[in-house]
C-alpha cells in the first residue's frame, strides 16, 4: 500500500521536476534519486510486514501479500538498475525527458496493482496504468517516422486488446455475478457456463496481445525495432514481465479449479510462440529486431509458469522473469554503446574490446540457458513446473528443442564478436558504466550459483 | 576435499595461465602437473577414508547437492585427464600461438570441466559441468582451427547442445519422481528410476541415450565428429576425442545403465546393431581417406562403437573391459595424434599422398608410429590387446540372440582397423618422400617425453593390468 501510495507521489513529482528542471543530467540524478526512495519504500514495507500476513484493501480489492510486495521490490530493484545502464541514453531521447521518468514511476504503480489486485476492474485498471505509458515512450521520439509508427501501431493493437480483455471481464462477471477473483465458484456448477469459458479465452486472447504470444505477437517486431532503443529495452523486460504477473495471478488464482479447461489451449499457445519467436529470430540480420523475436521466444517459456499450475510456477516466475530481465538489460545496453546494430556490427569486438565481449558473452549465455547463468536456472525451474504437471511432456521436449534453435542466432554475436574480424565503432564507455555492467554481469553469474536468493523463506 | 582440489586446481591454474601472457604454456603446464599429482595421488588412495566424498547443500529447493564422490572408475577417468592434459601441452610447445594466455587457460578450463563430470554424483552437478566442459572447447575450436572451423564447430555445439537438453528433461522428470529430499543426488536418481514403470522408463532411456550417443559418438549421430576432429588443433582434438567421448562412455555406465536397467536390456540388441554397424561403416570410410586427421577421427568412431556395444552387452566381463579400454584407448588415441601432429607440423600438409619415408628421416617418429599403431590395433603385449579382449569375451557372452552375429560383424571391424591402420603407417613411415620436405626436424626433449609416456603406458599396461583392473573395480 504505501510503495503504491509513494509510487504515485513521486510520478508527480517527477514530472513537476520535468516543468522545472531544464538541465537533462539532473533529471537524471532526480529520478534516480526517487527510484531508489521507492525501492527504500518497497524494502520498508518488505520488513514490516509479518510472515505469511495478507493485507486486504478496498473491501478485498486488492490483497497485498509478501509474495507480491517482493515481486515488486523486485521490479522496481530491475527498473533502477535499467535507469542506472541506460540513463544517459535516455536522456538522448526527445525533449521532454522529465516526462519518460514520470512514465516508468506510473508503470511501476500499474506492477504494483498487477501483482496484488483481487478484483478484476482492478486488474483492468493495472493493465491499462502499464500498456499507457508505454505507447508514450514508444513513440516518445517523435520526429522519427518510425517512432510514430510503432507508437501507432502499439496504441491500435494495445486499444484492440483491452476491448478483448473488458468482454471477456463483462462476460465472466455476466455468468458468475462477480468481480472478485478469489469468489468465483465455478466448481458449484452442474456445468461450466459456456459464457465463463468464452470469457476465459478471450482473457487469454488478451493478454496473449500484451506479453506478445503467438499468434497475437505480430505488433511486437515492429513496436520493438521502431521505438528508442532504451525504451524498447525496458518495455521487452519489465513491461512484459509485469504483464506476467497479472497474467497467473488472475489465472492461478480464479482459474485454478478450471485449469483443465484451458491448459491445452495456452499449451497450444506456448508451442506457436517459442516456434514462431525462434524461427524467426533466426532469419534477422539486425541484433535489435532478432532480440525482439527473442523476446517472443522467452516469452513462450515464461507461458509455462501460466500453464503449469502449482506453487513452483509463481517461483519460476520469479527467477526467469528477474533472469531475463537482467541479461537482456545487459545486452542492451551493450547495444546501445554500438553504432552498427546488425551482426555483422558485432564482428571483431572482442580483439578492440575485450571487456565488452566478455559482459556480452555471460549475457548471450544467460538467454540460451548454460549452465552457471541466471538463465539457465530460469529455464530449470520452468521446466520442473512443466514436467511437474504430467501431461505436459510434449512440450517440455518441444521447448528443449527450440532452446537448441535459439542457441543458433545467440551464437551468432559471440561468433561475431570472438571468431570474425572487424573494426567495430563503439562509443566511449565510462567507469562507472564499466562498473555497473560487471555488476550485472555478476548478478547473472550469481543468480546462475544461487537461483534461491531470488526466493528467500517467508514469501 | 581432495575431490573438491582435483577441480579447484585447474580452475585457478586456468585462472593464472589467463594472466601470465608468453609465460603461459609454462604456467598451464605446472599447473597440469600439480593436477597430475593430485589425481595419482586420488587414484591411489580410491576406496580409502582420504578419498571420502564430499557433500555441500546447495539448492535445497530443487534438491541439488554439490556432492563429490570417487569410486574406482572414476578415480581412473580422472587420472586419465590427469596424465592426458600434460602431454597436450607438451606437444607443440615452439609453435606459435595467437594469444597463448586464453589458449592454455580454455585448456584448463576444460580439465576442470571433465573432472567435474566423472567425480560428480548429484544429477545438476552433473549436468552443469557436462555443459561447462563443452563451452571451452567450442571456442578453442572456433578460434584456433582450420579453415572451416566455424561451421563445424557450431554444428558439434548445436549437436551436443540438443543432446544435453533432452538429458536435462530425463534428470528434472527423474528428479520429481524422489521424495524431494536431495532429489538429484546419484542415489535417489537411480532408484527413482528402478521403480518407473516400463513405458516411462522407454521414454527416459531414449533422452538420456541420445545425449550420450551423440557425446560418444555413436553411428548414426556421429556426423558432427570427423569434421570437427579435422578442423580442430591438434591439441584439442586430442582433448575431445581422448577425454570428451569418454563422457559419453562414463555417463552410459553411470547416470544411464544403473537408472534404467529394464529399458536398456530391451534397447541392448538395437544399440548393438548400430554400435557394430558403425564399426564397419566407420572403418570402411577410414580406408578410403586421404587426410590424415579425418583417418584417425573414423578409427575413433570405430573404436567407440565397440566400446559401446560393449556397455550395452549387460555381462560383467564386458563392463570391466570397458573400463580397462576407456582408459587404454585415451592412451592409444592420444598416442596418434601426438604422431600426427608431429608429422603435420614438420611435412606441413595433413595429405597422406604427400607424405612418406619417415623411417629414413625420422626413425624416432617412425618407431613411435608403429608401437602406438600396434596399440591401436590391438597387438598382444599392447595395452589394446587386454581391453579388446576382455570386451569381445563380453559381447560373446552376452544373452542377446545374436552375440554370434556381434562377434562376427565386430571382428571384421577390427580387420578392418589393421588394414587402415596400417597402410597408414606404411604411407607415412616407408616408400618415397613425397611431402618435399628434406630435412625433418628431429624430434625435442618435450615431444620425447609425451611420447615416452604413452609408451610406457602402452607397454607396461599390456603386459601388466593388474593395477588397472584392480582400481577399477574398487566400488
Amino acid at each position: 500500500m504505501k510503495a503504491i501510495i509513494a509510487a504515485t507521489v513521486l510520478a508527480i513529482l517527477m514530472m513537476y521536476a520535468g516543468f522545472v528542471v531544464k538541465e537533462k543530467k539532473t533529471i537524471l540524478s532526480i529520478a534516480t534519486l526517487l527510484l531508489a526512495v521507492l525501492l527504500g519504500v518497497n524494502i520498508y514495507e518488505l520488513l514490516t510486514m509479518q510472515e505469511g500476513a495478507t493485507i486486504a484493501l478496498f473491501q478485498y480489492q486488492l490483497t497485498i501479500t509478501r509474495f507480491s510486495v517482493w515481486f515488486n521490490m523486485l521490479m522496481t530493484a530491475a527498473t533502477l538498475l535499467y535507469v542506472l545502464l541506460m540513463g544517459n541514453d535516455i536522456i538522448k531521447v526527445g525533449k521532454h525527458t522529465g516526462e519518460y521518468f514520470a512514465l516508468f514511476f506510473f508503470i511501476l504503480v500499474g506492477t504494483y496493482l498487477l501483482s496484488s489486485f483481487n478484483n478484476m476492474l482492478i486488474m483492468f485498471l493495472g493493465i491499462e496504468i502499464i500498456s499507457i505509458p508505454q505507447y508514450i515512450l514508444a513513440g516518445s521520439d517523435k520526429r522519427n517516422l518510425k517512432s510514430s509508427e510503432a507508437s501507432l501501431k502499439y496504441l491500435l493493437m494495445g486499444a484492440f486488446s483491452t476491448g478483448i480483455l473488458l468482454m471477456g471481464i463483462t462476460l465472466i462477471y455476466g455468468a458468475t455475478g462477480e468481480f472478485n477473483i478469489s469468489k468465483f465458484s465455478f466448481l458449484q456448477m452442474e456445468y461450466i457456463n459456456p459464457m465463463v469459458l468464452t470469457g476465459v479465452l478471450f482473457l487469454i486472447i488478451s493478454y496473449s496481445f500484451k506479453i506478445s504470444a503467438a499468434p497475437m505477437h505480430f505488433w511486437t517486431p515492429d513496436v520493438y525495432d521502431g521505438s528508442p532503443t532504451p525504451f524498447t529495452a525496458f518495455m521487452a523486460t519489465i513491461g512484459k514481465t509485469a504483464a506476467f504477473i497479472g497474467f497467473i495471478r488472475l489465472f492461478h488464482t480464479s482459474f485454478a479449479s478450471i485449469s483443465q479447461s484451458w491448459t491445452i489451449v495456452l499449451a497450444i499457445i506456448t508451442a506457436a510462440t517459442l516456434f514462431v519467436g525462434n524461427i524467426t529470430a533466426v532469419f534477422q540480420q539486425s541484433v535489435k529486431r532478432m532480440l525482439a523475436y527473442s523476446s517472443i521466444a522467452q516469452a513462450g517459456f515464461m507461458l509455462f509458469s501460466v500453464v503449469s499450475v502449482s506453487a513452483l510456477s509463481w517461483q519460476g516466475l520469479v527467477i526467469y522473469g528477474v533472469a531475463y530481465t537482467i541479461a537482456t538489460l545487459g545486452i542492451f545496453a551493450v547495444l546501445l554503446k554500438l553504432k552498427d546494430f546488425t551482426f555483422d556490427g558485432f564482428n571483431g569486438l572482442a580483439k578492440k574490446n575485450p571487456f565488452l565481449a566478455g559482459v556480452t558473452t555471460i549475457f548471450i549465455f544467460s538467454l540460451a540457458g548454460i549452465p552457471l547463468t541466471a538463465g539457465f536456472m530460469a529455464k530449470f525451474y520452468m521446466l520442473q513446473a512443466a514436467v511437474r504437471q504430467g501431461n505436459l511432456m510434449w512440450l517440455v521436449i518441444f521447448a528443449l528443442l527450440m532452446a537448441a534453435v535459439s542457441a543458433y542466432y545467440y551464437f551468432r554475436v559471440i561468433i561475431a564478436m570472438f571468431f570474425k574480424t572487424g573494426e567495430p565503432e563503439i562509443s566511449e564507455l565510462s567507469g562507472a558504466q564499466k562498473f555497473l555492467l560487471v555488476l550485472t554481469a555478476l548478478l547473472v553469474i550469481v543468480l546462475g550459483i544461487a537461483p534461491q536468493l531470488l526466493l528467500p523463506s517467508g514469501i | 576435499m581432495i575431490l573438491v582440489l582435483l577441480i579447484l586446481i585447474p580452475l585457478l591454474a586456468a585462472k593464472l595461465t589467463f594472466f601470465s601472457k608468453e609465460a603461459a604454456k609454462n604456467v598451464a603446464l605446472l599447473g597440469s602437473l600439480l593436477t597430475l599429482g593430485l589425481s595419482v595421488y586420488a587414484a591411489l588412495n580410491c576406496g580409502t577414508e582420504n578419498l571420502a566424498p564430499f557433500a555441500l547443500n546447495w539448492m535445497p529447493a530443487i534438491g541439488a547437492q554439490f556432492s563429490l564422490a570417487a569410486d574406482g572408475m572414476a578415480a581412473m577417468l580422472c587420472l586419465l585427464t590427469g596424465i592426458i592434459i600434460p602431454v597436450v601441452l607438451l606437444i607443440n610447445r615452439n609453435k606459435a600461438i595467437d594469444n597463448p594466455g586464453a589458449y592454455y587457460a580454455l585448456i584448463l578450463y576444460s580439465q576442470a570441466g571433465l573432472m567435474g563430470v566423472f567425480l560428480a554424483s548429484d544429477a545438476l552437478l552433473f549436468y552443469f559441468f557436462w555443459e561447462l566442459a563443452l563451452i571451452p572447447v567450442y571456442f578453442l575450436c572456433s578460434r584456433w582451427g582450420g579453415e572451416r572451423r566455424i561451421p563445424v564447430t557450431f554444428k558439434f555445439f548445436v549437436y551436443t547442445f540438443v543432446g544435453s537438453l533432452m538429458m536435462l528433461s530425463a534428470l528434472i522428470y527423474l528428479s520429481l519422481q524422489t521424495n524431494g529430499v536431495n532429489a538429484m543426488s546419484l542415489q535417489n536418481i537411480v532408484a527413482a528410476g528402478k521403480a518407473l514403470p516400463m513405458m516411462q522408463q522407454h521414454i527416459i532411456f531414449v533422452l538420456l541415450f541420445l545425449a550420450f550417443a551423440i557425446k560418444m559418438p555413436i553411428f548414426p549421430f556421429h556426423t558432427w565428429q570427423p569434421d570437427a576432429y579435422e578442423q580442430s588443433p591438434t591439441q584439442v582434438t586430442i582433448i575431445l576425442s581422448a577425454l570428451m567421448v569418454k563422457m559419453g562412455l562414463y555417463a552410459v555406465l553411470r547416470w544411464l545403465l544403473p537408472v534404467v536397467p529394464e529399458a536398456m536390456a530391451y534397447w541392448s540388441d538395437t544399440v548393438m546393431t548400430l554400435s557394430i554397424a558403425g564399426i564397419v561403416y566407420a572403418s570402411l570410410i577410414a580406408m578410403m581417406q586421404t587426410n590424415i586427421k579425418r583417418l584417425v577421427a573414423y578409427s575413433s568412431i570405430a573404436h567407440m562403437g565397440l566400446m559401446c556395444a560393449a556397455a550395452f552387452s549387460g555381462t560383467e566381463l564386458s563392463q570391466q573391459g570397458l573400463m580397462v579400454q576407456m582408459f587404454n584407448h585415451g592412451i592409444n588415441i592420444t598416442g596418434m595424434w601426438v604422431i600426427v601432429n608431429m608429422v603435420e607440423n614438420r611435412y606441413g600438409t595433413q595429405d597422406l599422398k604427400k607424405m612418406g619415408g619417415l623411417a629414413n628421416t625420422a626413425p624416432g617418429i617412425a618407431i613411435a608410429l608403429v608401437i602406438i599403431s600396434f596399440a591401436n590395433i590391438a597387438l598382444p603385449l599392447t595395452n589394446g590387446f587386454i581391453g579388446e579382449f576382455m570386451l569381445f569375451t563380453g559381447i560373446f557372452q552376452s544373452a542377446s540372440h545374436y552375440h554370434m552375429v556381434f562377434m562376427a560383424v565386430a571382428g571384421l571391424g577390427i580387420i578392418l582397423g589393421a588394414v587402415y591402420t596400417l597402410t597408414m603407417v606404411q604411407k607415412v613411415a616407408y616408400g618415397e618422400n613425397n611431402s618435399g620436405v628434406l630435412a625433418v626436424a628431429k624430434m625435442n626433449a618435450a615431444e620425447w617425453t609425451a611420447v615416452i609416456v604413452l609408451i610406457v603406458f602402452i607397454i607396461v599396461l599390456g603386459v601388466f593390468p593388474q593395477p588397472l583392473i584392480d582400481l577399477i573395480g574398487i566400488r
